[in-house]
């Protein structure tokens, strides 16, 4: 009797250590006949587990943007699991597992923990961590060992200039973030002819601005002042006393949100009488409305908002299937999962793993390079946006399709401060307008 | 270069620097009377900022009457972390009561960042500005400034006039000598940490009036911190508050000669000369 329960035991501690160490598991079901009267076939279902990893930022300055990264890709596994997997042409059915860790904002974290998923977790596809400082780390490693990566959360064009083949971004890079705020702040004052061009001297932004200010001078304007800032700077009064002296129209630029919102105050405080001001980053988040009236007018891009209107239809008029979830069935599920709306950031995080998922059910399977090829052909429209990635050996797996919105923060007629979408015009929820 | 922006950007140092020195004195204070290299100092400031966030956005309570809750839970916050953290090292070499300091700094860190997020939070205060031509003054800026005087003030009567100040002193001077004239210097000690730790927190919510914040800013104004106390002498409160309005004025001046990128160079550079060539700094006395 003892003997047979330390049998049992060992049986059961095997089991769950097998059960732990987790990796690609396959159980193979018979599916249902499809009628009474034929005869029962036998064609199986092969249930496979599709290890997907990345990792997040639990702590560490990028802690807020990845963590709602995270709830994006979560809302997408629970929304395929329960629809029953991946469904492959061959009756193959996918069920997405993910696993992830902390790389707490630390790109040396990142190398370590892409390396542990790649060699000890044995993960089949990877998704990115947020920000494009850890993105290119990560892009990196998966590159280096093959492994076809769909990235969210990171807008560098660096990285993606890279020549590699195996990383695919779904953001808009960053030389667009800005081009859209220059021409909706030509729409709205063309006679706007100085503007200042200030950024935090990151990866990030320093890109933004790379591509700003020569599409801002090849619309006739004329650049008064451009500079750059340290990662970390608190005060910005010095920056805009010498800002004012060069007597600006407008001012583009920025960096991250905590930069981003003192910047947005101090303007305001000094009383800088600049016509349209555009920040990086800060402004479509919604902590942004704490600086009070200083928000107001401040126009930021954003990859997404809940108010964007990417339907079956729009996609009609592109000639391009529409994939996936719509807007509004995401922003419920994404409230009903998290208790709180989605930012651009979940979106991301969902529309990388609805890439990966169309991707595979395209290939018609998880080899890499069928789901390469498949990447590669990828065209569509999806609650996210228009998505395609460039075939360029330079730029392969670059974004080109995607396009920013752009928000501005306007008191209603409530007199609250809340975000618009104010550019491009045919996706607005409201008129932009010249700071007061 | 622009010299129109040269008046405005002096000033606008000055009155910030008054700030980066109070944020200073604790630091200098703590290390003064025990010798311990406080690195718990910047998270302290953090909690500052949003003790002085919580009580206005949650209660409604003027941040400047923050500031005295920030004050009497920094030296109830300090004299706990002394107890626990750093009495049973005091007497270890300097790297050991570093460590102590550096372990607490990660704790509060790591709270805050899971209590908080590390989303940028502000507190909305406005108290109007004075302009003249190109000068603004704005009213949190002056305020800071007064506060700033007035606790600096408060401390050199307390540390000079009362006799807690003055066995304060005695124990920083000789501690041994201190305990044979009956001075509890353990209690000395733990309530020279409280003090030090009380002005960081006020520190904190004077920056919380003027600028954005997160759990992790608390870990550039340790390092202006380190810099000023360098500048103005270790252990010299004095030096602290002048090396605070020298680090600001320079901060505020240079952007008008060079690039905004460069300032954090020429500060580092002026701390190394500083080492190289007066090591007791402004203030400090050749040992």
């Amino acid at each position: 009797m003892r003997a047979m329960r330390q049998i049992t035991a060992l049986a059961t501690a095997v089991g769950l250590l097998a059960a732990a160490c987790g990796g690609t598991t396959t159980t193979t079901t018979p599916t249902a006949t499809t009628a009474a009267t034929t005869a029962p076939t036998t064609a199986p279902t092969v249930t496979k587990t599709l290890n997907i990893g990345f990792t997040n930022s639990q702590t560490g300055a990028q802690q807020v943007a990845s963590t709602k990264q995270t709830e994006g890709i979560k809302l997408w596994v629970d929304q395929v699991t329960k629809a029953g997997g991946i469904k492959l042409k061959d009756g193959t059915v996918l069920m997405p597992k993910i696993t992830f860790y902390d790389d707490g904002s630390a790109v040396d974290r990142v190398q370590q923990l892409y390396t542990k998923l790649i060699n000890d977790d044995k993960v089949d596809f990877l998704l990115s961590p947020y920000s494009s400082g850890l993105v290119k780390a990560a892009a990196v490693l998966s590159e280096q060992n093959g492994k076809v990566m769909v990235t969210a959360g990171g807008a560098d064009d660096a990285t993606m200039e890279s020549g590699f083949t195996n990383i695919y971004q779904v953001y808009t890079p960053a030389s667009k973030y800005l081009t859209g705020a220059i021409d909706l702040m030509l729409k709205l004052d063309p006679t706007i002819k100085k503007i200042a061009i200030v950024n935090e001297k990151d990866s990030f932004s320093t890109s933004v601005v790379a591509a700003a200010k020569p599409y801002a001078e090849s619309k006739g304007l004329q650049v008064v002042l451009s500079q750059g800032y340290d990662t970390g700077t608190a005060d910005f009064a010095p920056f805009i006393n010498q800002i004012v002296a060069a007597a600006p129209d407008a001012l583009i630029g920025g960096g991250h949100l905590v930069d981003g919102t003192t910047f947005a105050k101090q303007m305001f405080e000094k009383g800088v009488k600049f016509r349209f001001v555009s920040l990086l980053v800060a402004p479509p988040e919604p902590t942004f409305a704490d600086i009070g009236d200083a928000a107001q007018f401040i126009v930021g891009p954003s990859q997404w908002e809940t108010q964007v209107k990417y339907t079956e239809a729009s996609a009609k008029t592109l000639n391009l299937p529409y994939y996936g979830i719509t807007v509004d069935a995401f922003t419920t599920a994404y409230k009903a999962m998290f208790n709180a709306p989605p930012s651009y950031h979940s979106a991301g995080g969902y529309a990388a793993g609805l890439v990966l998922q169309k991707a595979l059910e395209d290939a018609g399977s998880s080899d890499p390079a069928k789901v390469k090829a498949a990447l590669d052909k990828l065209d569509l429209i999806t609650f996210f946006g228009h998505l395609k990635f460039s075939t360029e050996t330079k730029t392969h797996g670059k974004q080109i399709a995607h396009d920013m919105v752009y928000v501005q923060w306007l008191k209603g007629t409530d007199g609250k401060l809340a975000t618009q979408i104010v550019w491009p015009l045919e996706a607005k929820s409201a008129d932009a307008q010249l700071r007061r | 270069m622009s010299l129109d922006a040269l008046i405005p950007s002096a000033i606008d140092g000055l009155m910030l620097g008054f700030v980066y020195g109070l944020a200073a004195l604790g630091l200098t204070l703590i290390f003064g009377v025990m010798r311990v290299i406080n690195l718990s100092h910047g998270p302290v400031i953090a909690l500052g900022m949003f003790v002085v966030y919580v009580l206005f956005t949650n209660f409604g309570i003027n941040p400047y009457l923050g500031l005295v809750a920030a004050l009497l839970f920094g030296l109830v916050f300090g004299v706990v972390e002394y107890l626990i953290a750093v009495d049973r090292v005091i007497n270890e070499p300097e790297l050991t009561t570093l460590l102590a300091t550096f372990s607490v700094n990660l704790m509060i860190v790591g709270i805050a960042t899971s209590v908080f997020t590390t989303t940028p939070r502000a507190v909305d205060v406005s108290l109007g500005s004075v302009s003249a031509g190109n000068v603004t003054i704005l009213g949190t800026h002056a305020v800071s400034v007064l506060v700033a005087i007035l606790v600096a003030v408060a401390l050199y009567g307390f540390l000079f006039r009362t006799r807690i100040g003055k066995s304060i002193r005695a124990v920083a001077n000789n501690r041994s000598a201190a305990e044979l004239m009956g001075i509890d210097s353990r209690r000395m000690l733990a309530l020279s940490f409280g003090i030090g730790t009380a002005l960081a927190m006020v520190s904190g919510g004077l920056l919380s009036t003027l600028f954005s914040f997160s759990p992790l800013s608390g870990a550039g104004y340790e390092v202006k911190s380190f810099v000023i106390v360098v500048l103005g002498g270790l252990g010299n409160p004095t030096g602290a508050l002048l090396g605070g309005v020298v680090l600001g004025l320079l901060e505020g001046v240079s952007t008008v000669f060079i690039p905004v990128s460069w300032v954090p160079v020429l500060e580092y550079v002026i701390f190394i000369l500083i080492l190289l060539l007066r090591p007791q700094g402004l203030l400090g006395q050749r040992s």
